[in-house]
Parts: C-alpha cells; structure tokens; sequence
C-alpha cells in the first residue's frame, strides 16, 4: 500500500489555489496536484481514492479537465462503502453522462444498489440515475424503480417517484408501468411523495390522451387534498411564511389546469375551491402570491364562471400596480399569455401595461413591449403607437429590432390612414434606421408610390428627414428614391399639409451629394443617391446646370485612373466655377459620371435627353456640345445622316490623361418616325483600348424627341493617328437598317 | 424542469455547477460565463428574472436568481415552474445550508465544496423539485453524515490498533527464567514496530 503522502488534503489543495496569485500559478498546482491523483489512481491506496477523486471533482468545477477520472467513478460507484458510493455517483453524474462510452457500465452497480436495502445507498443510485440515465439504463431498470414505489421508506419512494420521471422522459412505453401505481400513491401523507406523484402525473397526462382521461377521475381527490392544505392554516412542516406546502399547492394547480382544460365536469368540480383559494390567498409574502398566479393561470384555462374570469384577471391587474418588481413582472407574463383568448378583458388594463414600458428593469420593459405589441388593434393604434415611438427612442439597443419591426407590424395591420402610416414608418426610420428589417426601405416607397395624393407631403418630409440627418441609411435610401421620384413636387409651389418650404435645386443636388460623399453611405445607398440624381436631371430645368454638374463628385468605381480624373476634372471644375454664366458643363465629369452608372456589360437605360439644336427644349446633366474650359474645346462632328436620323460625335481630352478620348455618340431623330432598336457599335485601331458605355437607351423617338447618346472611352497609349469606324443597326419606318462606315475627319485634337 | 443551478462569487468564479441536461463542457462554461455576465449587470433593485442567454435558451428558458452578498445563485428553469416558486425555493435552499453549515458563508462553500452537491441533491433531483421541507433535508444529510463518519472509524481501526498497542508499557522480558534448577533460556523475539 503505497499512499502518496505527498498529495494534498482537499481542503489544502482548495487553500492552495486560493493563494495562488496568478493563473498560470493555478495551473501549476493544479497541473502538479492531477499528476499525484492519477498516480493515487494508479496504485494508491484504495481506502483514499474517495478523496482523490473528490479533489479530481473539484478541480473539474474550476474548469481543468477530469476525464481520467472516469473510470474511478466506476470502482468507487462499485465499492460496499457509502463514502466511496457518494463521491462516486456524484463523479458519475458529472464526468459520465450518456454520451461517454463508460457510462453504461454504472447499470449493473445502480440495480446492484437499488435493491440493497439501505435507503441512503438507494437514494444515490436514485439520484445519479434521474439525473443521467440513459434510455438504455431506463429500460433495464423500470422494474427495479417500480419495486421501490412501495417500499416502506417514505425517502425512497420520493425518489423513486422522481426518477420514473426521468424515465418516462427517455423512454415513453414506460408510462405504462408508471401508471398504475400512482392512485395508491395519491393517498401518501408524506409531502415530498406527494410532490413526486403530482409531477409524474402531470408528466403522464402531458404525454398522453388516454393518461389524461385516465387521472380525470382523480380531479376529486386532487381537490380534496388542495382543501386541505389551504385550511390547514400555519403548520410548521412545510410551511413558507405561514402558507402550507405552497410547493405542493403550486404542483396540484398545475395538474388540475391540465385536467380541467376543455372538460366541463372537471372544471366544474374545482370551481369552488379556485374561487376559494383566488379570495382567500393571504398575498402578502411571495408564497402566498405563487400560489395565487398559479390559481389565476388555472382559473383563466378551463372552463370557469365568466365571474371568475373577471376576477382572475383583475388581480392580475391589481399585481400590475405592486410594488413588488417579481409580481409586476409575472403579472405581464400571465397577462400575455392570455392575451389571445381574453383579449378585452386584457385591453382594460392597457394603460397599467403601457406604464410598464417606463421601467428602468430591462426584464420587465421587454414583457410590456411584448405585451403592448400585442394589444394594439384598430380603436388604439394611434394612441399606442405614440407611446411605442416614445419607447423607441429610449429603449435598451437589443430590444429596438423588436420594438421597430413591431410599430411597422402594427402600422401596416392597423393603419388608419395612409399619411399615418407613412409618418409612423418615417419616425421609426428616423429613430432605429440602422434596427428595421431590411423590406422596411420597400414597403416604404410601395406605400409612398401607392399613395399619389402624398406624393408631395412625402417628399417634403422625406426631404427635411434628410437634411437632418444622413446616417440613417434606409431612411436616406427611401428619401433618396423619393427625391428622385418626386423632385419636381419638391421644387415647386407648397404643400398644404406641410410648412412652406422653398427648395432650391442647388440644395437639392448638394444634399444628394453630402449623401454620395458620406463615407457612412453604404454602396446600395450610394447606388440610389445617384439614380436620383439621374432622374433629376429630367424632371428638372434651369440654367445652373453647369453649377449642379460641377458639384456632383465622382464616386470611386476600383480603377485609379478614374479617381485621377475625377480629381482633375474636379479642379477644373471649382476654377470655371467663377464664370458668371457658365454655360459649359464639365462633360468629362457627365462622362465619367455616366462611367460609373454603366457596368461593364451596361445596360442601364436612363434617357437623359439631349439636344444640341439651339431649338431644344431641354438642356440636361449630359449636355454636350461640351467645351472644356481652357483649353480650345474640340469642335463636334457630325457623322452621320439618314432620313432624319443624325448622328453627332463629341469629344473630350480630360486633362491630366492624355492618352485618354471621351467621345459622345448622340443619335437625334427629326423624322417623323421613331427610330427603334438601334444600337451603335465602335471599332478602333489594335494600339487603341475602347470601352463602349451602355447607351442611354434603344429608341430615338421622332420629332426631334429626346435623343440618345453613348459614351466611347478611348485610350491611346502610342498616340498613334485615331481611326473610328461605326456600325448601325435599328429600325425606322419598317425596315431595318445596318450601316458601316468609318469616321472621316476626325480633328487632330482628339489624339494628337 | 430546472436546466442547471449554478452559484458563482461576485467574479464569477464557479462555487457549484449542476447541469440536468446533457451539455457539453465547453458549453457549460459558456453558459456559466454568459450567465454571469447577464446577472452581473442587473442593479440591486430590479426584479429577479432575465431571459435566458443565447446558449441556455430555447426562448422558453429564464434565470431566476438571487443575489446573496458575496454569492450568486441562480436557477436555469424552463417555463413549466413558477417564477415565484422557484425564488422560493432557492430561499429554502439558501437557508438549509445555513443550518448545515452555522451561518452560512462563501467560504464555507468553497471550503465543503465536496458536501454542497449532497445538500442540493436532497433538494433537487434529475432537475425536479424532490424536497422542500428543510428539516427533512437537514436530517438525512446528518443521517449520511454519520453513515461517513462511522466508516472511517471502521477504516482507520487497524492504524490506530497499532498505534495503540506501540505506545504501550511492556515489562522487560527476562533473558532467563530460573526455576529450581531447570533453566530456561527466552529465546530473542521480534519486537513490535
């Protein structure tokens, strides 16, 4: 017998690690300490291996592993001594539960202890076995568990009840071996039995139908023991501050909301006592109020006299307005769990709920956001909303998903009308933007779009919205779209519903270019900032527009080339920015604007009209006849003309990239045809690169109607001699056309 | 049900961790680690239940808990019991270990760390309310206590016989015995050790 006298007493091992300044010092000892249990385990000293393996456990609880244990467990579990089976069973619930290979092997020591005879022994195995039993051990030791239903010992039949429990959890045929025996145990005097028994019944019943009309029978009898506790007065056994059992009570409850659920007759034979208990319960201590929520829960579950209802839910009302924390936050649990089935009866305590949101405990805020969600309807959508939007802004971050999803959940039901709605939407945006979910920003515009009255209320509003604040994303991305949409609205006259506001188109712009530049922007936000943009350049007229183009900045598309032109036209932008009259536009900015709109297949089709005949109409973002300021502007050629179709090259040296050749290809169509289908194509020389750009659109209608152009980038590294040839293809006036030709004098300026 | 009872000091260091359901390790150190995250952060005055963290819940689950000066005691329970039961339960616990352990404290919880588990587990067992009269309790755990005691006794019978019998006064054993004229020589015995 070698003890290893150098390995610790536990109580010297705790006192060791608690001196330990560091973690790597707990390691040490507990690293050093292991190594002596393993070698106790090993060859110790059989009569100590309860204390090695207790020093093993507690180490596993400050979180070291402890599997080597294992096996130690077994022996000890296997031991005639109750010292050793303690700390061995304990070992077995903690180091062996059923997903460890080793775990079966307990079986035979568990049935070995359960029908030894003494009840401290039986208790242990009991335990270990409610607490890990797998379905296997289950179903090899039903009978043995079932024997210890009737055994003398009041001890052991409480456990034993408990772990039929467990039993029937892992393995449900079991129920039927559990089942007779529990009528006699209804007849227990002994408390924890009693417990015990409830609960398996009540496990039974929820298992089974047929278990369920099986312990109807007994609803009496439950009554009648539930009566005598309540009238039993103080008895000092089982008492918690002067109510009987309220345990035991709380259990019965349960059971009989189960048995009385849907089941006039059983209803019908507790009634009486509900009623009894729900006046009677003395409610000033935490037990007496445990059972009372209980007898409420109960009450509002079966069929009970409407009166009784009434009564239930009013002392739920009444615990709303306790002072007491606990009850104000059961009281909403319950009050939602009924809100479903007793939804007037909950309604009248609504303004109490509301209240509730103003608590500083978290806990209890959520059950009354939860709850308040749940009441809105109809009559009190605005009202509760207000309060909601109140809540919103102040409430605890991870509660505002749900509370915004839920105002947008609300509005959408119980919206009264459509300006509501959308100021509702609006003030959720603003508050929680980066919290709504993600079809917030879509239902947002459907609802804007659907409702044309609005459509100038919402773009005032949106607009404002915006110009507070920029960050909110979907907020930005909706008003965005909608300043897009609805610009002209923006622009001009006033809005009744509204405060006057006078718009200018340059704060428009400049704000959607704030939008662009934010770096808070995120790319799909960027991505409707300029499509508004776009949209903007039709809908709106005016001089200025050298001025708005000048101003709009060049988002980074990958590519540095693009961000070094942007730079440069940038520059020369603010310089021509002083000209009085500035007539010409930036068309290397259009260009590269429209650089950017395009992707590499390109297809976008906005028609930005143009018209470069002194007649036209309408002057526009991508205006050209473009003339670059200081130097000479090269002058446009037209290349082409059939039958009323025109097509017109413009061109741009960017400066700072003299290798680089913007042309514009700008089909007009005077006929009185719609020219359809068309489409350009470019070739140029092998030492040149082109990008052809999407064209603004497919059709050149008649009449001189808004033209359409295309962007040609064109590099030229050599600097060589620029040859161009075009290819046509469209329809007009019923035939389909196909021209190829190649461009002639084309200016020196464009590549030398 | 009751998922798990832990007790964890003001930092959170474990003192008792019981789990009713089969968790992983890693994962019953996270759900100690979030759980007293979650309790750690309530003021003194709000009431005794949280949701349950990511891991403990399905949205079922909550922590009832109580704050006991240095101590922390919480109860991982599904929705099937009583909020306000279970407070009163981890009360009954609370007070039986004060009638074990006289005026209880977390010392003596972490000093009896080995005897806590046997106290719960005459509370609760396999996650389900077992016994809440606290006399009851408090006897079988004195009944076991001494079941313990008198089998060390029984154990550490052979060591103290032999302690007993060294520290004991032997006469001198004569080398010779002279009886008339018969003598008689004693021969050289091992003596004890």
């Amino acid at each position: 017998m070698v003890a290893s006298s150098s390995s610790l007493k536990l109580q010297d091992l705790i006192q060791e690690i608690r001196e330990a300044k560091t973690q790597a010092q707990e390691r040490e000892v507990i690293q050093k300490e292991c190594a002596h249990i393993r070698a106790s385990f090993r060859d110790g000293d059989p009569l100590h291996r309860h204390r090695q393996l207790a020093k093993l456990l507690y180490v596993h609880m400050l979180g070291y592993p402890a599997h080597f244990g294992q096996m130690e467990c077994l022996k000890l579990i296997a031991s005639p001594r109750f010292t050793d089976k303690r700390v061995g069973y304990l070992g077995a619930m903690l180091l062996l539960d059923e997903r460890q290979d080793a775990h079966l092997l307990i079986t035979n020591s568990i049935k070995n202890d359960l029908s030894q005879g003494i009840q401290a022994v039986q208790g242990l195995a009991l335990c270990t076995l409610s607490a890990t039993g797998s379905a296997e051990m289950c179903r090899d030791l039903a009978t043995e568990v079932e024997k210890l239903l009737l055994q003398p010992s009041a001890y052991v039949r409480k456990k034993a009840v408990l772990t039929a429990v467990h039993m029937i959890r892992k393995v449900p045929e079991l129920s039927n071996i559990f089942l007779p025996p529990c009528a006699q145990l209804l007849h227990e005097h002994h408390h924890g039995v009693l417990l015990g028994t409830i609960t398996l019944i009540t496990e039974l019943c929820e298992r089974s139908p047929a278990a369920l009309k099986h312990f109807r029978k007994m609803v009496p009898q439950l009554v009648h023991i539930l009566r005598t506790l309540v009238t039993t007065g103080y008895s000092t056994e089982h008492s918690i501050s002067g109510v009987s059992d309220p345990f035991l009570q709380v259990q019965i409850l349960r059971l009989l909301r189960i048995l009385g659920r849907n089941h006039e007759e059983s209803s019908e034979t507790m009634n009486d006592l509900l009623a009894q208990v729900a006046t009677n319960t003395d409610t000033s201590r935490n037990a007496g109020n445990a059972v009372l929520f209980e007898t409420v829960l109960t009450i509002m579950d079966i069929h009970s006299a409407a009166g009784l209802r009434v009564l239930a839910v009013n002392i739920l009302g009444r615990f709303l307005l306790n002072s007491d924390r606990n009850i104000r936050y059961v009281a909403l649990t319950s009050l939602l769990r009924l809100v479903q089935s007793d939804h007037s009866a909950v309604q009248r305590h609504r303004p109490t709920v509301v209240e509730c949101l103003r608590e500083p405990d978290d806990s209890l805020s959520r059950r009354a956001l939860e709850l308040s969600l749940a009441l809105v309807n109809s009559s009190n959508v605005r009202a509760m909303t207000q309060e909601l939007q109140g809540f919103l802004e102040s409430c605890p971050p991870d509660l505002q998903a749900d509370c915004a999803s839920g105002i947008l959940l609300a509005a959408e039901r119980f919206a009264p009308t459509k300006r509501w709605h959308i100021d509702t939407t609006l003030r959720v945006l603003m508050t929680a933007g980066t919290h709504v979910r993600d079809d917030a920003v879509a239902n947002l515009t459907q609802l804007i779009g659907g409702a044309q009255e609005l459509h100038a209320y919402s773009v005032r509003r949106l607009y404002s919205a915006l110009a507070e604040d920029i960050s909110q994303q979907p907020l930005v991305q909706v008003a965005a779209w909608c300043i897009g949409e609805y610009g002209d609205l923006l622009l001009e006259g006033s809005c009744e519903e509204t405060e006057p506001l006078q718009v200018e188109e340059e704060e428009v712009l400049a704000l959607l270019e704030r939008v662009l530049q934010s770096h808070m922007s995120l790319p799909a936000t960027r991505g409707y900032a300029l499509t508004a943009l776009m949209k903007l350049s039709t809908r709106l007229h005016g001089d200025n527009k050298a001025a708005i183009l000048e101003k709009i900045p060049l988002v980074e598309r990958g590519g540095s080339q693009a961000d070094e032109e942007a730079k440069e036209s940038k520059e020369t932008a603010q310089l021509s920015e002083a000209a009085p009259v500035p007539t010409e536009p930036q068309a290397s900015e259009l260009l590269d604007l429209l650089d950017l709109l395009d992707g590499p297949s390109g297809d976008a089709q906005h028609p930005p009209p143009l018209d470069p005949t002194p007649g036209g109409a309408l002057i526009h973002l991508l205006n050209l006849p473009c003339a670059p300021p200081p130097p000479a502007p090269i002058p446009n050629l037209k290349v082409f003309e059939r039958e009323g179709l025109q097509l017109n090259l413009s061109f741009v040296r960017p400066p700072g990239t003299p290798t680089l050749l913007l042309i514009t290809v700008t089909a007009t169509n005077t006929s009185g045809g719609d020219v359809t289908h068309f489409i350009c194509q470019a070739a140029v020389p092998k030492s040149f690169q082109l990008q052809l750009q999407a064209p603004s659109g497919d059709t050149v209608p008649a009449q001189g109607g808004l033209p359409t152009t295309q962007l040609l980038r064109i590099l030229n590294p050599k600097k060589a001699p620029l040859r161009l040839k075009l290819r046509l293809t469209y329809n007009h006036f019923g035939q389909s056309v196909q021209e190829i030709f190649e461009v002639n004098n084309l200016p020196v300026e464009t590549w030398q | 049900m009751i998922k798990a009872i832990l007790i964890f000091n003001n930092h959170g260091k474990p003192r008792l961790s019981m789990f009713y359901q089969p968790y992983s390790e890693d994962t019953q150190w996270q759900i100690i680690r979030e759980t007293f995250h979650l309790v750690s952060k309530r003021d003194e005055n709000v009431c005794n239940f949280l949701e349950g963290g990511l891991l403990i819940g399905e949205s079922d689950n909550k922590l009832i808990y109580r704050h006991y000066a240095t101590l922390y005691f919480v109860f991982c329970v599904d929705s099937s019991e009583s909020e306000l039961g279970i407070l009163d339960l981890i009360q009954v616990f609370v007070e039986t270990l004060d009638k074990c352990f006289e005026n209880v404290c977390e010392l003596d919880l972490i000093f009896h760390v080995d005897k806590v588990p046997n106290i719960l587990a005459e509370m609760v067992m396999g996650g389900m309310v077992l016994e809440t009269n606290m006399n009851e309790i408090v006897t079988q755990i004195d009944a076991q206590n001494k079941l313990e005691k008198s089998e060390a006794a029984l154990a550490g019978a052979p060591a103290r016989a032999v302690s007993a019998v060294k520290n004991m006064n032997l006469p001198e054993i004569p080398r010779n015995i002279n009886i008339g004229d018969i003598s008689i020589k004693v021969p050289n015995l091992p003596s004890f050790k």
